[in-house]
C-alpha cells in the first residue's frame, strides 16, 4: 500500500478516537446540564430533603461530602507527601525497603474501591473503633460504628497511592544539578529538599494532590460500609456522626427511592453539583499551577 | 610555589567494581590555579568531585586513600561533609542557578547558614556579585529571576553564589564549556582575579584554556594521573611522551 495512504489512515483512526472521546464527554455534560440545571436553585442547595426524599434539597449531602473531603485531605496529603519525599530523596533505589514500599503503593492503587470499604469496616470500625470503645467508653457503642471519621480515613487510604505517585513524580522533575548546586553550597539534605526541591516542585505537588483528592470526593464504594447514610435529619456535628454524601445520594435516589420518577430531577441536579464540585477542584489545580509557574518566571 | 592546600594520597575510586581512579597522588598549592586536562572519561571530573565529596551522592561508589585539605583527611569518619562543602565550593559545567531571583540565589548559602539580617545579606550579595564581576550587569535587576540572564551571566551568578559562603577552594568543572567565546573570556579573566584569594582547581577540555588560566596542569588518562607540573613545562617540555601526544592533539 502506498505509504501516504497509510499515513492518512493512521491520521484518520487517531482523529476518530479523539472525536469519540469528545462526543462522550460532551454527552455526559449535556445530559447532566439539561436535566439538572432547571432544578438548581438556592432552596435545593440549602435545604434538607423533604417528603420521603422526593422533594427538598441536598444541603446535608453537600456538607457531608465537603467535610469528608477535607478530613481525607488532611489525613492523606501530609502522609503521602512525606512518603513521596522518602521514596524520591532518601530511599536507595535497590534497597528492600524502597522496593517493598513501591510494590505496596502500586498494589494499593489497583485494589478495587469496594475492598477499601470492606477493609475500613473491618479495621477502623471492627478493630480500632471497638478497642477505643472498650478502653474509653466502657463498651458503650460510640466509635465501633460507621461515622464520618472512619469513612474519611478509608477514603484517605484509597487516595494515598495516587498522592504518593504524583508527588514523587513532581519531586523527580527537579534536575539533579539543582540538588548538587545546593549541596555544594553546604546545605544539608533536608535544607536542599525544603529550599530547592519542594519549592521547585510545589505546582506539581499541589496539582497531583488536588486531583487525587477530587477523585476521592466523588467515590462511593469506600464509604458505603464506613459512614455514609441514606438520610440524616441533622448535619454531622462530631467525628463520630454519620453523614450524607453526594455520590451515595445519587445512588440512593436512583435505586432505593420509593418513587424513582419523582426523584429524577433531584438525581440530575445532584449529579450536576457533584460534577461541578470535582471540576472546580480540578480548576483550582490548573489555576494554582499556572500562577506558580508565572511567579517562578 | 605557594603552600600546599590539598594533598591527595593514593586515592582510588570504584563505581561498583569498575576502577575509575587508580591511586592518584598529588599536591595542589594554595591561591593558584590548577588545571586538570585529559580526554573524556579519563577521570578528571570524577577526581574533582572527590575533593568536596560530591561522589558521596552516587550509590555504590567506594573510595580508598586520603584527601588532606589543610592537613585534615576529608574522608575521615568525623568530618562534617556540610562544613567541607562550605569550604570547598563548586561550579558546574552547566550553569545551574535556582529558579529564584538573582538576590535569592546569592543569599541562599548565607541563609542556610543562619544569616537573616537584611543588611548583612545585602552586603554579602553585593560583595559576591562584585567579586564575580557581574554586579554592574545585574545591580538593577537583583529581584528578577536568575533564569532571565544569559548563559554567561548565569555562570557568573553561580560563581558569585559559591563565593557568598566564603569558600577557600573553588572547584570548577568545565565552567566555560557551554559558553560563547566572549563569555568564556570573562570567566577566564575572573579566574585570574579570583586566584588572589582562592585556591582554584579547574577541569577543562580546552587545552588553550588550561594554558591561559592555570599555573599547574595535570593530565589524566584512563583513571591514571599521567603527569603534573607547572603549566608552561607541561605545554613546552613535558616529561612523558603521552603528555606530548595529547597536548599536540595526537589523541584524545
Amino acid at each position: 500500500m502506498n505509504r501516504n495512504i497509510k499515513d492518512k489512515i493512521v491520521e484518520g483512526i487517531t482523529g476518530i478516537s479523539v472525536l469519540v472521546i469528545i462526543f462522550i464527554i460532551v454527552s455526559i455534560l449535556a445530559i447532566t446540564i439539561i436535566g439538572g440545571w432547571p432544578n438548581l436553585n438556592w432552596a435545593f442547595l440549602s435545604e434538607f430533603p423533604k417528603d420521603g426524599m422526593t422533594k427538598g434539597g441536598i444541603f446535608p449531602a453537600i456538607v457531608g461530602t465537603a467535610v469528608m473531603t477535607i478530613i481525607m485531605a488532611v489525613a492523606a496529603v501530609p502522609f503521602g507527601v512525606i512518603t513521596a519525599i522518602y521514596l524520591a530523596e532518601y530511599a536507595n533505589e535497590k534497597s528492600v525497603v524502597a522496593k517493598t514500599i513501591r510494590f505496596a503503593v502500586k498494589t494499593l492503587a489497583v485494589v478495587p474501591s469496594i475492598i477499601f470499604g470492606l477493609f475500613g469496616l473491618g479495621f477502623f470500625i471492627g478493630f480500632v473503633g471497638k478497642n477505643l470503645d472498650s478502653l474509653f467508653n466502657g463498651s458503650e457503642l460510640r466509635w465501633a460504628q460507621p461515622n464520618i471519621l472512619w469513612a474519611s480515613l478509608t477514603m484517605a487510604l484509597l487516595t494515598l497511592p495516587v498522592v504518593i505517585v504524583s508527588v514523587e513524580e513532581a519531586i523527580r522533575t527537579i534536575p539533579r544539578d539543582m540538588r548538587e548546586a545546593s549541596l555544594a553550597l553546604g546545605a544539608t539534605k533536608w535544607q536542599t529538599i525544603r529550599k530547592v526541591v519542594l519549592p521547585g516542585s510545589i505546582s506539581g505537588i499541589l496539582t497531583g494532590t488536588i486531583l487525587a483528592v477530587s477523585r476521592g470526593a466523588g467515590e462511593v464504594a469506600p464509604i458505603l460500609f464506613t459512614g455514609a447514610v441514606y438520610f440524616s435529619s441533622h448535619l454531622p456535628h462530631s467525628l463520630s456522626d454519620q453523614f450524607m454524601s453526594l455520590g451515595y445520594h445519587i445512588y440512593i435516589m436512583s435505586t432505593q427511592s420509593s418513587n424513582v420518577d419523582a426523584t429524577q430531577p433531584i438525581q440530575f441536579a445532584t449529579t450536576l453539583i457533584l460534577l461541578l464540585l470535582t471540576f472546580s477542584l480540578n480548576a483550582v489545580a490548573v489555576v494554582l499551577r499556572y500562577r506558580i509557574r508565572k511567579r517562578v518566571k | 610555589m605557594n603552600d600546599i592546600k590539598v594533598k591527595v594520597k593514593e586515592l582510588s575510586l570504584r563505581y561498583g567494581t569498575n576502577l575509575a581512579l587508580k591511586k592518584i597522588s598529588m599536591e595542589i598549592p594554595e591561591k593558584m590555579v590548577t588545571a586538570f586536562i585529559g580526554p573524556s572519561g579519563c577521570g578528571k571530573s570524577t577526581f574533582l568531585r572527590t575533593l568536596n565529596r560530591m561522589n558521596d551522592l552516587i550509590d555504590n561508589v567506594s573510595i580508598e586513600g586520603e584527601v588532606l585539605i589543610d592537613n585534615i583527611n576529608i574522608y575521615d569518619k568525623n568530618i562534617d561533609v556540610v562544613n567541607l562543602r562550605k569550604k570547598v565550593g563548586m561550579i558546574f559545567q552547566k550553569s545551574n542557578p535556582f529558579a529564584k531571583s538573582v538576590y535569592d540565589n546569592i543569599a541562599f548559602g548565607p541563609r542556610i547558614n543562619g544569616i537573616s539580617n537584611k543588611k548583612i545579606l545585602d552586603e554579602i550579595v553585593e560583595r559576591s556579585l562584585e567579586q564575580a564581576a557581574i554586579w554592574d550587569e545585574v545591580k538593577d535587576r537583583l529581584f528578577n529571576s536568575a533564569l532571565s540572564l544569559s548563559g554567561g551571566q548565569q555562570q557568573r551568578i553561580c560563581i558569585a553564589r559559591s563565593l557568598a559562603v566564603n569558600p577557600e577552594i573553588l572547584l570548577m568543572d568545565e565552567p566555560a564549556s557551554a559558553l560563547d567565546p566572549i563569555s568564556t573570556a570573562k570567566i577566564e579573566e575572573l579566574i585570574h582575579e579570583l586566584k588572589k584569594e582562592y585556591t582554584i582547581i579547574i577541569v577543562t577540555h580546552n587545552m588553550q584554556q588550561a594554558a591561559r588560566t592555570s599555573d599547574l596542569t595535570a593530565l589524566f588518562y584512563l583513571g591514571d594521573l599521567i603527569e603534573m607540573n607547572k603549566t608552561e613545562i607541561i605545554f613546552s617540555n613535558p616529561a612523558k611522551k603521552q603528555t606530548e601526544d595529547y597536548i599536540s592533539g595526537r589523541f584524545g
